[in-house]
């Protein structure tokens, strides 16, 4: 029978494979948004197996705004990058210093 | 039993995914792999009955999200060769964070024991998944829907004028000066003789 646990391993997983993107493809950052998107969609499966095995359907209410949120900052993320690629010709991060303060 | 083996295909086939993300060397692979995880993640949802969510996994991210970043992906002229010349340079690290977070992880799976937990909204027998979460949605948590929707509008407007560009010579229509228009100004009335041409003052308005 499937338990929480499974679940939140598959989360686990999930969520480091997030965090391995990002150090990995510290140039990258498309990469690195679809990586965020990972780790989101782990804290999702977290709230959602949270909600169907506690019982409580806040859970799944929660999961529906980290949604919303994710598709936010994807959309804004995206924006910024047009931007970005426009100005400079290149999405390489690791040496975006122009803002330095 | 056959909710087990859906369960390890589709937890098998998401890790799989996550994996493909983080490691294909083209970003629209990347992308392609994203929406497999997404649509996986969807099985994983419904697995637990939480259909509503799946759903809105499926139209959200794969109809919506997915194919943004596709977009931008394709969009772009980005020499994505030299971009992942020194990702080899960050994998220490990379397994180095990997390796603590899966230990903190792991000792907080060890350490974990279900206590005593009341739940604020039990599910209504009776109801589906989908009218629970309404009945929910639409009285308690009626406000924060609504800060969720003006997230939304922030977003929108944001990408607008930030991608926006202003262009040199563009031909646009401007309905104030359209709707000023006088017949006064904008109609000469002519009578010419036969054979007689008209002077039009600096053309036809």
């Amino acid at each position: 029978m499937i338990g929480i646990g499974h679940y939140l391993g598959v989360s686990a997983i999930l969520f480091t494979l997030g965090v391995l993107g990002i150090a990995l493809n510290r140039r990258n950052i498309i990469v690195i948004l679809m990586s965020i998107e990972l780790m989101l969609l782990a804290v999702n499966i977290n709230f959602v197996a949270f909600s169907v095995f506690l019982e409580d359907m806040v859970g799944q209410i929660f999961a529906m705004f980290v949604l919303t949120v994710a598709a936010a900052e994807a959309a804004i993320g995206l924006a910024i990058l047009v931007t970005y690629f426009r100005n400079r010709g290149t999405i390489a991060v690791d040496d975006a210093r122009q803002m330095r303060g | 039993m056959i909710q087990a083996a859906i369960f390890y295909l589709l937890a098998g086939a998401t890790v799989l995914a996550g994996i493909m993300v983080i490691s294909a060397r083209n970003p629209v692979h990347s992308v392609l792999w994203l929406i497999f995880a997404f649509v996986n993640a969807a099985g994983l949802f419904l697995v637990i009955g939480a259909e509503f969510l799946a759903m809105l996994l499926v139209i959200v991210y794969v109809g919506a999200v997915a194919v943004l970043f596709l977009f931008v992906v394709m969009m772009l002229d980005i020499d994505f060769a030299t971009l992942r010349a020194g990702a080899m340079r960050y994998l220490p690290l990379g397994l180095l964070l990997g390796a603590a977070l899966s230990v903190e992880l792991l000792l907080v799976a060890s350490a974990w024991e279900a206590g005593a937990i009341a739940p604020s909204a039990p599910p209504r027998s009776g109801l589906s998944n989908t009218q629970a979460l309404g009945t929910l949605l639409y009285t308690d948590y009626v406000f924060v829907f609504q800060a969720a929707g003006l997230i939304l509008l922030t977003a929108m407007v944001g990408a607008i004028v930030l991608t926006h560009r202003e262009r040199a010579g563009v031909k646009r229509q401007d309905p104030f000066r359209q709707a000023s228009r006088t017949p006064a100004e904008t109609i000469a009335l002519a009578r010419p003789a036969v054979g007689a041409g008209v002077e039009t003052e600096g053309g036809v308005r």
